[in-house]
């Protein structure tokens, strides 16, 4: 397996949790309810955390003397390798949580798959973030359901974040030669394998929650290549502003 | 929207064999939510090791105007404090 295969996984791994981190993160003070906004941040601060712990590692298997920070701070969209999911805008509340449940479903089957690497400091990351992700997971889970088999106004709006977000989710389950690699090598589960736990921890949420899935399969993709929405430069604008504007800034 | 949920105080247990202690209060729509939101709001610095939800509504609290019937009548009652015992010196400090 080589380097590059492993630093451009880890990547993957790390610039999911730091975008939609940063997606997250925008809801803070504007959350309907104190007691959201809070575990919005929490939420969010948890993704950040596992953001350093990815990055950190994919810097030291790149040994350019790259840092996360850098890795963070200092690439451009194209160099970005997270989901296209998780760069969509925040929508209104109810699009937030379904763009959360359907990545925090596929992010529990991929960490509790990445417990068994075969690397070791892979497998202590996933083993420290799996336990977050399951507390994130049986979150947005239960508010799914509850704002899906809520009101009118809310089950429509949680089936319109469905049918909205549904065409990004494919994206999480295709593979290409990075993963097979790192199938080969033990190191991560082939994407398609996730698909089925996925399936059925969506499937049974989504029914709990009186919403139904669009009947497609297309999906887009890209982010993982580094082709982009539109979106993620808005977010890397925000984000990097400071250590573009005075390089080295620090507190 | 909050106003619409009841009101709920959380109490804390910091440690095994600590007694659980009031932490505050929050709004959720029901208990399942109370606890989570306990979770979220109250134990972000590792506080806790269990969460107790009661309704705000289900405690029932003395009356300020009834302080004084209620607790004038053992100010005056010193002999209710075990000070007058002389505590052998091989029992050391109590």
């Amino acid at each position: 397996m080589a380097e590059a295969d492993l630093f451009e996984f880890l990547t993957r791994m790390g610039d999911n949790t730091l975008i939609l981190g940063h997606r997250v993160s925008e809801w803070c003070g504007h959350a309907p309810v104190l007691e959201e906004d809070i575990a919005l941040a929490n939420t969010a601060l948890d993704l950040i955390g596992q953001t350093q712990l990815w990055l950190g590692l994919a810097a030291e298997v790149e040994g350019k003397g790259r840092t996360a920070d850098d890795l963070a701070f200092l690439r451009d969209a194209g160099a970005f390798r997270n989901l296209l999911l998780v760069e969509r805008p925040n929508g209104d509340f109810g699009q937030t949580l379904m763009r959360q449940f359907l990545f925090d479903a596929w992010h529990h089957a991929m960490l509790s798959a990445l417990c068994q690497s075969a690397d070791p400091r892979v497998a202590a990351i996933a083993e420290k973030a799996v336990k977050e992700v399951a507390y994130h997971l049986e979150r947005s889970a239960d508010l799914v359901i509850r704002l899906g088999d809520g009101t009118e106004e809310s089950h429509g709006r949680m089936q319109a974040a469905l049918d909205d977000i549904w065409p990004y989710a494919g994206e999480m389950f295709l593979a290409d030669a990075t993963d097979a690699a790192m199938a080969e090598a033990g190191v991560a589960p082939d994407p398609a394998a996730l698909k089925p736990v996925w399936q059925a921890t969506v499937g049974e949420v989504l029914s709990d929650a009186t919403l139904t899935a669009p009947d497609t399969d297309f999906s887009h993709k890209g982010g993982r290549i580094g082709i982009h929405t539109e979106h993620l430069g808005y977010i890397l604008a925000e984000m990097q502003f400071l250590q573009r504007a005075y390089p080295g800034a620090v507190w | 929207m909050s106003s619409e949920w009841p009101l709920w105080e959380i109490f804390i247990r910091g440690q095994h064999g600590l007694n659980h202690r009031h932490v505050g209060s929050l709004h959720a729509p029901d208990a399942e939510m109370a606890i989570r939101h306990a979770r979220d709001v109250y134990t972000r610095r590792n506080e806790g090791v269990s969460i107790w939800a009661v309704k705000s509504d289900d405690i029932v609290a003395s009356a300020p105007s009834e302080k004084g019937p209620l607790f004038d009548p053992s100010n005056s009652k010193v002999y209710r404090h075990p000070t007058f015992f002389d505590i052998p010196d091989e029992a050391g400090h109590m």
